[in-house]
């Protein structure tokens, strides 16, 4: 009846494993009361859960990204404090649980918080950068979301019920295999990937056609925003990546669940194999991760130094090469697995040319800051430790792309340290400036910017010392993921990282008090204008939060920078001739219910529960044909409660709320004149 | 993928017959022997991508005049991964394969 | 403009991104098939200690699929005609004519699968078998699905007529079924005839 499913997965088993589960369990109880106590059930389905405007989905992947940057960052806390005790001794965690916390860490902060944060920012502003209304698939937009919290509660519910992977995030075989793994570990981070990333590839899809269909008029290709650029970099990247995932997670699932002989030992497997599909999706992911941030920064760097972004084209150009070229150097991953020469110098030489458009990028930003007036902004404060931090990593990387040097590094802690250099100033910085930047677009107030910055600061600080004694440590030839060790020397490393840790504790609290502050003070810190910062770009042409349909009347654009030449010229706040009946898609059910079936599908596959994942199956098949047989997905918002909305919004805004922008004339197309003469 | 252009019975034969014979072909010289070491395999090869692109053309109407642009783009983007993706697989692990030995 | 012409107009552009969306859907299904295939080449020679490739194809079942897919391909693509020329019986005729090849094809395949387990040919023997059972198999699913696509679709061409969001999905659906069939030039060029040789 329940397959393996006995009491026995409960964690009564250790006192850590217990404290795990409780905090989880205590957790999920604390908000289901908080839920309750605020009567908020009822608004929570019909305005959130069932939603399908891509603002709230948005938000709504931010918090799910938030709550589970907490869980990872627990798992890297407790790893660092093993770590700085554990010379010649056991330490206080038993190695198959250690084993657990590194597999988890990396899943969690690749798959559930770098995943969803970004795809939640994308969601709330692309479409408004755009001049768009919606996404081209709401309805689809929810699934994703859901099968995205589907994968992350499965990470989650294996801290209660059985345990976790032990094979470490990239989950290699033969270990990850049933001989060596036998426990439902691998099958609960399998289920957590394929139900993921069927999301992930629903998205990519999704902003694909939002981005290639859903301009306002004209905005050709090269009037894009930088951060709409990106994004379709990346869905492209991730169509076409993370069929690879599906592959290889799915060959692993036949492996384990139905004795297959994909990557066994023996009866002719070939466990190299699935290195060399796991990373064929795994290095387009880095980009995947790392190139909404880049966009990110673009947006920042040029509001905040109150210049064009300079070279725009060459960033767009770098970034579809970069997009290109991450599909050209997944070996990098693997050198040390013993391909010829040949073989290993041509991905290396690849390697090393996509740092090229990377390196044009950082000048291009550089470039725009110069001579700009620059406003330290805590999302500018951000980027600006990014440049710095991130070339670190980045000349880490090309070291690591000589083959030769690769082979004395290779799962090294300096391997380590290069690629939290490259994700957490790359990435997470980028989010949080991104957090910073575009809070007000999602909730009509400002952020505190003293504790913005203070959480710069603990980061920042708290990455430099977590992560620089990593580097010297695998020099000194530190494995990673060691439980124990025996060299005496290690330890001052050690001690000093996990006090980096301990920085990045007070910088995520940071984080925590800002969203605290600034809510208890919203009334003080509303963005009337929903242009907080004199932006440039479509999406602050919009209220703050915007209203359902963004735009009433859909923009025209002549140039990149669209919303700042619009202001300059006072085209900006004007009411429209006339408003017009607007077509909305209505809330469903099936997009959370689709989750849930997700959920308990890879909960009965890990398990064994053979009726329920047929069960689930067919309940999925069912929602799906009632949704397709639904043509009655979408209503019409009159133009009189457009009207009413726009009014009620325009009346608010007086002209002492609008930027001054008598210092600015508008540049390139926008002016009617050739590009001459600066801003 | 085109809306306007005509799909006629004599495109569906057309492409019908021409992978008929694509497929026969291969088929032939496999099951009568005709031919002997790589050059059946070459010829399956050709056969195969040859009727590839009849298909392409002749069942799902793509044509570089009046297919979208964009999903021009997304096929020959696939195409290339896919080369990518196949040719470099077959080379790693071909090139492991003969270092194991 | 009345509520309805917008809902129209909304609707006509929302087809237009479905169908731009289910063509960058099959591309992503053409890498999922490349890589398939890949595992397949690099593991064709791996049989272990069980049977080979030589041991189990049987070149005729494979020609009599390859025509049953082939032929199928004709006949949708003869309901798109009449679709074209808004003949909803021959539509629904068409399509009948193409359900029976796609569950003939179907029946053939799950009797060469049924016949090597038989055998002691199955999945769970070497890491050729797996390779071969996952690639085939894949593809045998999406012909289900497919089929089971043209099933519904008759319900709504005879339910809801000709409308326009039908038509667009049967437009669709004539992409996946015409992009499985060059699937399958993959599988018998790949790995029926190599297998033989």
């Amino acid at each position: 009846m329940l397959g393996r499913l006995t009491v026995e997965a409960l964690p009564f088993y250790s006192w850590v494993a217990m404290g795990g589960a409780a905090v989880t369990v205590g957790g999920g109880i604390a908000v289901f009361l908080l839920i309750t106590w605020l009567r908020a059930w009822k608004v929570l389905w019909t305005d959130w859960l069932t939603s399908v405007d891509h603002k709230k989905i948005g938000i709504m992947y931010v918090v799910l990204a938030l709550v589970m940057l907490v869980r990872g960052f627990v798992d890297a806390l407790m790893m660092r404090a093993q770590q700085a005790f554990s010379l010649n001794s056991e330490g206080y965690l038993p190695p198959e649980h250690f084993e657990q916390i590194f597999s988890s860490h990396g899943t969690i902060m690749i798959f559930f918080v770098a995943m969803p944060f970004l795809t939640g920012l994308i969601n709330i502003i692309v479409p408004q950068q755009i001049g768009a209304r919606d996404v081209a698939f709401p309805f689809l937009n929810s699934v994703s979301l859901w099968m995205t919290a589907a994968g992350a509660a499965l990470v989650l519910i294996s801290l209660v019920v059985g345990k976790f992977s032990q094979a470490g995030w990239t989950g290699y075989p033969p270990y990850s295999g049933v001989e060596y793994s036998p426990g439902v570990g691998v099958d609960y981070w399998l289920w957590a990937l394929i139900t993921s990333g069927v999301g992930s590839t629903l998205s990519g899809i999704n902003f694909i056609v939002t981005i290639v269909k859903n301009r306002c008029p004209g905005m050709t290709f090269m009037r894009m925003p930088m951060f709409t650029w990106t994004t379709l970099c990346i869905s492209i990247l991730i169509a076409f990546s993370f069929p690879a995932l599906t592959v290889v997670a799915g060959q692993l699932t036949l492996d384990r669940t139905l004795g297959f002989h994909f990557f066994t030992n023996g009866d002719g497997g070939n466990m190299m194999m699935f290195a060399n599909l796991l990373w064929i999706w795994g290095h387009p992911e880095v980009y995947i991760l790392i190139l909404p941030a880049f966009g990110i920064f673009s947006e920042v760097v040029a509001t905040f130094s109150r210049k064009r972004l300079f070279g725009y084209t060459s960033l767009v150009y770098a970034t579809a090469c970069i997009a290109l070229l991450s599909f050209t150097v997944w070996l990098h991953h693997f050198f040390t697995m013993g391909s010829s020469a040949n073989v290993n110098a041509i991905f290396g030489i690849a390697t090393m040319i996509i740092a090229v458009p990377t390196g044009v990028k950082i000048f291009d930003w550089l470039f725009t800051m110069y001579k700009g007036r620059i406003e330290f902004h805590p999302s500018m404060v951000y980027t600006i430790g990014f440049m710095v931090t991130f070339v670190i990593g980045g000349v880490t990387g090309v070291l690591l792309a000589l083959p030769p040097a690769d082979y004395l590094m290779h799962n090294s802690t300096f391997l380590v340290a290069h690629f939290h250099n490259m994700l957490i100033p790359g990435a997470l910085f980028g989010y949080f400036a991104g957090l910073n930047y575009w809070f007000p677009k999602a909730f009509g107030f400002k952020l505190d910017t003293k504790w913005g910055i203070r959480s710069f600061w603990c980061w920042i600080i708290g990455f430099y010392l977590a992560f620089m004694p990593l580097y010297v440590l695998g020099f000194k030839g530190m494995s990673r993921r060691m439980e124990h060790y025996a060299d005496p020397t290690w330890q001052p490393y050690l001690i000093v990282a996990a006090i980096g840790a301990l920085f990045v504790l007070c910088g995520i609290a940071c984080i925590a008090i800002q969203l605290y502050v600034s809510a208890r003070k919203w009334g003080s810190a509303r963005d009337i204008t929903g242009d907080p910062w004199n932006g440039r770009t479509l999406e602050w042409a919009t209220s703050s939060p915007p209203a359902p349909y963004n735009f009433a009347v859909l923009p025209e654009v002549t140039d990149i920078d669209a919303f700042h030449d619009m202001k300059i010229l006072g085209q900006a706040y004007q009411p429209p001739q006339h408003y017009e009946d607007i077509v909305m898609p209505k809330n469903t059910w099936i997009g959370p219910a689709l989750g849930a079936l997700a959920f308990a599908l890879g909960f009965a596959f890990v398990w064994y529960i053979w009726w329920l994942v047929a069960l689930c199956f067919v309940l999925s098949l069912v929602c799906v044909g009632i949704r397709a047989s639904d043509d009655n997905s979408e209503f019409v918002l009159p133009a009189a409660e457009v009207a009413r909305i726009e009014r009620e919004r325009l009346a608010q805004i007086s002209p002492a709320d609008m930027h001054d922008m008598h210092d600015y004339v508008p540049r390139g197309a926008a002016s009617g004149a050739p590009l001459t003469g600066t801003v | 993928m085109n809306h306007s252009a005509e799909r006629s019975l004599s495109t569906y034969l057309t492409g019908f017959v021409l992978a008929v014979l694509l497929t026969a072909i291969p088929f032939a010289l496999v099951w009568g022997g005709l031919l002997a070491g790589s050059a059946v395999y070459a010829v399956i090869a050709v056969a195969a991508v040859l009727q590839v692109i009849v298909h392409l053309v002749f069942f799902l109407h793509i044509d570089l005049k009046s297919t979208p642009a964009e999903n021009l783009f997304f096929l020959a983007f696939a195409a290339v991964l896919i080369f990518i993706m196949v040719g470099g697989s077959l080379w790693i692990m071909m090139d492991l394969h003969h270092r194991m030995q | 403009m009345s509520a309805a012409t917008i809902l129209e107009e909304e609707q006509k552009h929302a087809l237009h991104s479905r169908e731009f969306g289910f063509w960058i859907y099959l591309m992503t299904d053409a890498v999922i098939f490349a890589l398939l295939f890949a595992s397949y080449a690099v593991l064709a020679e791996n049989s272990a200690a069980g049977p080979t490739s030589n041991d189990l194809f049987d070149l005729s079942r494979t020609a009599i699929e390859t025509g049953l897919l082939l032929v199928s391909s004709l006949t949708f693509g003869m309901a798109s005609i009449a679709l074209m020329h808004d003949q909803k019986g021959r539509v629904v005729q068409w399509l009948f004519v193409t359900l029976l090849l796609g569950l003939a094809f179907l029946a053939m395949e799950m009797g060469e699968f049924g016949g090597m387990i038989e055998k002691g040919a199955g999945p769970e023997v070497s890491g050729f078998l797996s390779a071969f059972f996952t690639l085939v198999g894949t593809h045998g699913l999406h012909v289900a699905f497919g089929s089971l696509g043209i099933v519904v679709m008759i319900g709504q061409v005879l339910v809801k007529g000709l409308t326009a969001p039908v038509r667009s999905r049967l437009m669709r659906l004539g992409l996946f079924w015409h992009f499985l069939d060059i699937v399958w030039i993959g599988i018998f060029s790949a790995v029926y005839l190599p297998g033989v040789l």
